[in-house]
């Protein structure tokens, strides 16, 4: 009994230790906003607004706020409506070495957006005049996202019985018919994991914007983060956690939605 | 409304199966029919040749005498139920019985009133706001069975329609489907594996093997004279016994025993032929004393099937089954005498019938 108890305490000292190290970042990340002149360390916030009142008066943190998300909702609009046709094309017409093709995307697509393909790709985008074009920024990014969006999106397709669509044929629905009466409605728990992993990848991506992109007032949080910095080279707390709070908010939020919409339960519906 | 004919219908597919061989069939119009046959034999891919969701590689198919063997599904006129009823599982029945009709551009106001009017005919009116998720098997036969009766389609093709109901719930779709098919008098083309569903509904049937049709026959016809021994050995709850003999003389030997020649082969053989002797287990005569034209062995095994008893007796090394009725039943190890059924027993030779 005694050491069932000490296990217990053990154990349960060992969570508290780990959870606090998690923990600490994020506690200073919605105290050190509040706070007049945030150190490193945690205290408790004296509640000023002043942080907030600097974010908003620098010329460039809250449009590129804006930026993020028309990068990624640009990206996630496009990787949804391709992953979407190209997914259930592959699901439903058998080619010769599809599997290939798609494990062949799959592996390739870590590179795309990797570093190993930086020049190429700046190279790319300078010869087709996408250098600081965020449509440019957009289709690079889409292209990265879409072999795994693809695989993805083909399983829940696959895991949708055919009948379905035959059944709407037969009744005399055309192609896009079925696509938009049928196939959509089924998939749409994938098409919003899809989405939600798009904008979530492009709202942390750091690389491809900063390359990209040399005009400062169409680069993106993830960049403009960068940039914080006092007069004295120092890295400015007061701003970095204020424009950090904001950076954040908008992903906890479409996580809280799409929680609430879908659970994070992918069934879809669909009777087995 | 309208006959369904096929003419000499080929599919192939590219892996080089042959799923259906030059099939010829004429379904006339209002009739039940059933295809029947062991699983892989074509049925389903004949019903989808039909539909159009197969495309044939040989011959056409004619609904209502016009060849739609190049029209796409939507263009046939004619409603499908899947054997999983694919209703759409993010519609509620109301919306699901008229999707034929939202296809048609019905206005919205029309489809619901018949869809509500098709539903009440089947008894769903009180399920109309359900998922197809909230609904019993049985419910979600009957709102896929009023989808297809809102097409208002020349001819209606059933891909295994009971197969995923209960075993009690089974029997009670098939009287029901039988009594609607019979009121609606919309051809209907159905596809089974279980010969005992196709004998019960159907007005006519076909028999099916490896791509061929091996019989074509009222139920009485198929069950009483069927055409060759793999319609023999498939149709019937009791396997139809299935006897090597021969013939010598004016009598058969088979097993070991005379037997006289069948009413329906008489004059028809002659001495020598090698033949196999057919007879159903519910056409002998089962006694416990000796008798002229027996089968005689060694009871080996009695299976209670209710209201009758299934014997098998060893007749020198062959199993012969005979239906007892009960109270009449053996013991294990009894000497045991079945009589054969003179205008019920059949013979074979080369597997077709005499």
């Amino acid at each position: 009994m005694t050491r069932f108890v000490l296990g217990r305490i053990g154990f349960s000292t060992l969570v508290a230790v780990l959870l606090a190290f998690f923990t600490l970042p994020l506690l200073w990340l919605v105290t050190a906003p509040f706070t007049s002149n945030p150190t490193y360390e945690v205290t408790v916030p004296d509640f000023t607004w002043d942080n907030f009142a600097a974010v908003v008066e620098h010329p460039y943190a809250l449009p590129s706020l804006w930026n993020s998300v028309v990068l990624s909702a640009g990206t996630a609009a496009l990787v949804v409506a391709f992953a979407a046709l190209a997914a259930y094309a592959l699901s439903r017409v058998r080619l010769p070495g599809r599997d290939a093709l798609l494990y062949a995307l799959l592996l390739l697509s870590s590179i795309i957006t990797g570093t190993a393909a930086m020049v190429p790709l700046f190279q790319l985008a300078v010869e087709l005049n996408l250098i600081d074009s965020q449509f440019g920024l957009i289709l690079i990014l889409t292209g990265g996202l879409l072999p795994a969006a693809i695989f993805m999106l083909k399983d829940f397709v696959d895991a949708t019985p055919q009948s379905y669509e035959e059944s709407a044929r037969v009744f005399g629905a055309s192609p896009l018919q079925i696509v938009r009466h049928v196939v959509v409605p089924l998939v749409r728990p994938g098409l919003a994991t899809i989405a939600v992993w798009a904008v979530a990848n492009v709202w942390g991506n750091f690389l491809m914007p900063y390359l990209l992109l040399s005009d400062v007032r169409k680069q993106p949080a993830a960049v403009i983060t960068y940039t914080l910095y006092t007069e004295g080279g120092q890295a400015n707390l007061s701003m970095l956690s204020t424009f950090g709070l904001l950076y954040s908010i908008p992903v906890v939020l479409m996580y809280l939605f799409v929680s609430k919409k879908y659970g994070f339960r992918f069934h879809g519906g669909i009777k087995r | 409304m309208a006959a369904i004919e096929l003419r000499g219908l080929s599919k192939v597919y590219p892996g080089g199966v042959r799923a259906l061989d030059a099939l010829d069939l004429v379904i006339p119009d209002g009739e039940f029919f059933a295809l029947l046959g062991p699983s892989g034999c074509g049925k389903t891919t004949l019903l989808r040749t039909i539909a159009g969701l197969e495309s044939a590689t040989g011959g056409s198919v004619l609904i209502g005498g016009r060849d739609v063997t190049g029209t796409q599904p939507g263009g046939r006129d004619v409603a499908m139920v899947f054997q999983d009823y694919a209703l759409f599982p993010h519609m509620d029945v109301t919306d699901n019985i008229a999707y034929p009709l939202r296809i048609k551009k019905v206005a919205k106001g029309a489809r619901r009133a018949k869809a509500a009017e098709v539903a009440a005919r089947l008894g769903l009116d009180h399920l109309m706001d359900r998922r197809p998720g909230q609904l019993s098997g049985g419910q979600q036969q009957r709102v896929a069975l009023a989808r297809v009766m809102a097409t208002q389609a020349q001819a209606y093709l059933f891909d295994e329609p009971l197969s995923n109901l209960d075993a009690r719930l089974r029997l009670e779709a098939r009287t029901f489907l039988k009594k609607l098919q019979r009121e609606l008098g919309v051809t209907t083309v159905f596809v089974t594996h279980d010969q005992a569903e196709a004998l019960a509904m159907a007005d006519r049937m076909a028999v099916m093997e490896a791509g061929h049709i091996r019989q074509i026959g009222t139920p009485a016809e198929v069950f009483q004279r069927p055409a060759n021994t793999f319609v023999a050995g498939f149709i019937g709850s009791t396997p139809m016994n299935l006897l090597d003999g021969s013939v010598r003389g004016d009598t058969l030997e088979v097993a070991g025993c005379k037997l006289p020649v069948p009413a329906a082969a008489e004059g028809r053989v002659s001495d020598g032929d090698t033949i196999v002797y057919g007879v159903r287990p519910e056409y002998m005569t089962y006694s416990a004393e000796p008798a002229e034209g027996a089968l005689s062995g060694k009871v080996a095994i009695v299976e209670n099937l209710g209201a009758s008893h299934l014997v098998t007796l060893d007749v020198a090394g062959v199993n012969v089954q005979a239906v007892v009725p009960e109270g009449g039943e053996p013991a294990v190890g009894d000497e045991g005498h079945a009589v054969p059924r003179r205008d019920r027993a059949l013979v074979y030779r080369d597997g077709a019938l005499v």
